[in-house]
């Protein structure tokens, strides 16, 4: 029970009520992360098992269908993710070695990157609304002005789009979630919040983050790289 | 091992978790676990009762053979809404949220679980959840029973499908952070001297409930969502007119919802382990291999989900390779059950009302069990699938197993929740009546299901000779809603009337019977909680005997005496 009453050290990390040492506390939070990122790699485990099947089952075309999606936008918002989860790294570094100056502006940075994300993902998805490449009512098959062959059976294009907008949609949900994630933690940093006296705050952020870059490392690949 | 001496008179503590704050806010922001365990309690018990009154609406129409009262619509309607509220909404959190959340911490002697927070939260998102399903239902209800199934969930079904999809979200999410604190909990905080092999078995098994329900509930979160998304925004994943596989839909579903059975027995199962052993007072037989059977049931369980589907489009292979992996699963269960009875085997058990659920439970585990063989034998299932013998065969499990062991560990920590004693006497007679209702309702409808009455139907005019089995059934109902009801009263009444408890009166080993006072402190403990003992010690207690007299009603000899 180290910080407790008058005895308060703001350079001492915290220990909460229910834990008898720092340590304790720090390894608890990681092991509920990591739990919880279970939870979420198997969340995404299933949409991968579908798109393997489908892929499977309509191999010839899903080639055609993929040569609406841009792999330039895509391979620069790859690279870009990686600069973020480097820069999250870096945050997290700097926070171990309690350099708070740079942890902010590292931080600062990962959310630049993640709106940078959002922009280049809303670049790409704006004109599929106008082709109706989207899969609701409205959706067509072939395009108007198809960028590749336009083939393929108009109802599998719909299934691949489905999975196209579920998939990189639930992956950009999670990227907005890391952004206000990120945000609050800097607030709270900043604040000098109760609930942040330690790296373990930022450590489980940057984990969330890279999670998040591997996903999409995952599904760049999958979407824009068919090879024929 | 410090012993009070037995039917000695108690006081209540003067401060314990219950009257540390008496406003509704130090209630609903409490992050105490032992009050969100009872704010589980309650709401867990209300949605109880929820899906009660629709299974009594169904089990009131299938009295005639004509269907008179209701149209097919309502019917599906009825008992949609019964099976989504009894799975979703109390038999899987019913024993990890309520019993788990009170005991855990104790148990290992930490003084809250790893995320007080996140307890809390999750509690919010049952209650959201639960209010957004009702919210469905009296929007119109939801028609495509609690298993989905695709394309008629999907495309053909025009009810409140969504929402209440929407509301499951919630719950599941709630299970998931619920899974995601005992693991943490588990791993971080047991005491010093609190090895994995000194974990109760009640720990043992809420820990891999816990993995179980990481590992598959986001599974069927998202497989909800594209369901969600194909009704809303027509996107077709699970489309067979686009081409796509709606039996896919079925393989997600089951993959949790297969290991959701173990996630609603495997805690009761826990429950009954720590019961048998102290109303035998007797060491738990084997406890590695009760410990490693838990483990092995959350593993395996997670490889059979096909034999939900050995009629829908699966080959030939695919069945036998399920059907044997689904009787490997069988043998676990087993080992549990033989420990149990050997646990019972040269004990002096005694019985209290907990142990008469306990008896309860293993008898009816066992039939429920042993149908589950006949099921996952293909050639069996031929027959047997879609009709009411798998309407039996799982409420054997999850009515006669789970709940039993949910009413067992109730009345077994209850002294140690709200520290006073309830009425043996009816305690004991509830237990008799839910068992002898239980029988009578569930047992015709293997008789039924073997004559090849089919499920989800409201009428059966076709074969009139099965009006006796299901009114033999209904009339049982009703028997088991009253003994449902009993512990209503005179537990309640016992918050009033009942006489103190004291610290331990089963004489439990156990730390939160020996270190703890009924009610316990907010904190749980007064000194700092060192673990020498092994597990299930009864063999080194003196008194078991006393123990043993005093609930079988004999004056103890120290009270002859005084007399
Ligand atoms: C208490 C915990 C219970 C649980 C977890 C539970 C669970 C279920 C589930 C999952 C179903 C399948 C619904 C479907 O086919 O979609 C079901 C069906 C049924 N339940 Fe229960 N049940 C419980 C209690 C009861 C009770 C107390 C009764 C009788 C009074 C009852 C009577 C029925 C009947 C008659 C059906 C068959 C409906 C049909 O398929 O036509 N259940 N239950
Ligand atoms: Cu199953």
């Amino acid at each position: 029970m180290a910080a407790h009453g008058a005895a308060i050290d703001p350079n001492e990390p915290v220990v909460y009520e229910q834990y008898e040492t720092i340590e304790q506390q720090q390894e608890t939070y990681l092991v509920g992360m990591w739990s919880f990122l279970v939870t979420e790699v198997m969340m995404f485990g299933a949409l991968f098992l579908v798109y393997s099947l489908y892929r499977w089952k309509f191999r010839g075309e899903f080639f055609m269908f993929h040569e609406e999606l841009s792999w330039q936008w895509g391979g620069l918002n790859t690279m870009n993710l990686l600069f973020s989860s480097f820069l999250m790294a870096k945050a997290v570094q700097a926070t171990q070695l309690k350099r708070a100056k740079a942890q902010m502006w590292y931080l600062a940075g990962t959310i630049v990157c993640a709106f940078i994300f959002l922009i280049i993902k809303a670049i790409e998805w704006i004109p599929k609304f106008e082709h109706h490449l989207v899969p609701t009512a409205s959706f067509h098959w072939p395009p108007h002005e198809p960028h590749g062959s336009g083939g393929g059976s108009p109802e599998h294009a719909k299934i691949f789009y489905s999975l196209y907008f579920t998939m990189t949609g639930l992956h950009g949900l999670h990227v907005v979630i890391g952004i206000i994630a990120i945000t609050i933690l800097m607030v709270m940093t900043k604040l000098k919040a109760k609930a942040i006296t330690d790296y373990i705050p930022t450590e489980m952020v940057g984990l969330y983050w890279h999670f998040v870059d591997l996903v999409w490392i995952f599904l760049y690949p999958l979407f824009y790289l068919i090879p024929r | 091992m410090s012993q009070a001496v037995i039917g000695q008179r108690h006081e209540i503590p003067d401060l314990h978790y219950l009257n540390n704050g008496h406003t509704i806010a130090s209630w609903l922001l409490t992050k105490d676990h032992k009050r969100i365990a009872v704010l589980y309690l309650i709401s867990v018990s209300f949605m109880f009762f929820v899906g009660g009154l629709a299974a009594a609406l169904v089990r009131l129409e299938l009295t005639s053979p004509h269907g008179q009262l209701f149209t097919s619509e309502q019917y599906n309607k009825l008992f949609s809404a019964h099976g989504i509220v009894m799975v979703f909404f109390f038999i899987i959190p019913a024993v990890p949220a309520v019993l788990g959340n009170f005991a855990l911490p104790i148990m290992i002697g930490a003084k809250d679980l790893a995320f007080p927070r996140l307890n809390l939260l999750s509690w919010y998102l049952y209650v959201v959840g639960a209010l957004i399903v009702l919210t469905s239902f009296i929007l119109g209800g939801v028609d495509a029973g609690w298993t989905f199934y695709t394309p008629l969930s999907s495309i053909y079904s025009n009810t409140q499908i969504s929402l209440c999809l929407v509301g499951l979200f919630l719950a599941g999410f709630s299970s998931i952070f619920t899974g995601v604190n005992f693991i943490a909990t588990v791993h971080k905080m047991r005491a010093p001297g609190m090895t994995w092999f000194k974990l109760p078995h009640f720990v043992w098994a809420n820990y891999a409930t816990s993995l179980i329900i990481v590992l598959g509930t986001p599974v069927v979160a998202i497989t909800l969502v594209l369901v969600i998304l194909e009704r809303t925004l027509k996107f077709g994943i699970f489309s067979p007119e686009l081409g796509g596989d709606p039996v896919l839909f079925q393989h997600m579903f089951w993959f949790y919802s297969h290991p959701a059975v173990y996630i609603m027995i495997l805690p009761a199962m826990g429950v009954i382990s720590e019961l048998v052993s102290c109303f035998s007072r007797r060491r738990l037989f084997g406890y590695e291999m009760v410990a490693f059977s838990t483990v092995a049931i959350a593993a395996i369980g997670f490889l059979v989900w096909g034999h939900h589907m050995f009629f829908s489009s699966q080959s030939v292979l695919q069945g036998i390779i399920f059907s044997l992996l689904t009787l490997i699963v069988a043998v676990p269960s087993a080992i549990k059950t033989f420990n149990w009875v050997l646990t019972m085997y040269k004990g002096s058990v005694v019985f209290t009302t907990p142990m008469i659920y306990v008896l309860g439970f293993i008898g009816l585990f066992l039939v429920g069990g042993l149908t589950g063989p006949y099921l996952g034998a293909v050639a069996c299932d031929v027959h047997l699938t879609g009709t009411y013998f798998v309407v039996a065969h799982f409420h054997f499990i999850m009515v006669g197993g789970a709940i039993m062991g949910f009413l067992g560990g109730l009345h077994f920590w209850w002294p140690k929740m709200f520290g006073r004693m309830y009425s043996e006497f009816w305690g004991r007679l509830s237990a008799l009546v839910v068992f002898i209702g239980f029988n009578f309702t569930f047992f015709p409808q293997f008789i039924l299901g073997y004559l090849g009455m089919p499920r989800r139907y409201h009428y059966y005019y076709f074969a009139p000779e099965w009006q006796i089995y299901n009114i033999l059934s209904s009339a049982g109902a009703s028997v088991l809603a009253i003994g449902y009801l009993m512990p209503v009263f005179y537990l309640t009444a016992s918050l009033i009337k009942g006489k103190p408890a004291g610290p331990n009166p089963w004489g439990a080993t156990g730390l939160e019977w020996n270190k703890t006072s009924s009610p316990p402190d907010t904190h749980n403990f007064h000194e700092k909680i060192v673990v020498t003992e092994p597990p299930y010690n009864y063999d080194a207690i003196s008194d078991n005997r006393d123990y043993r007299k005093m609930w079988g009603g004999e004056p103890l000899e120290w009270e002859k005496e005084t007399v």
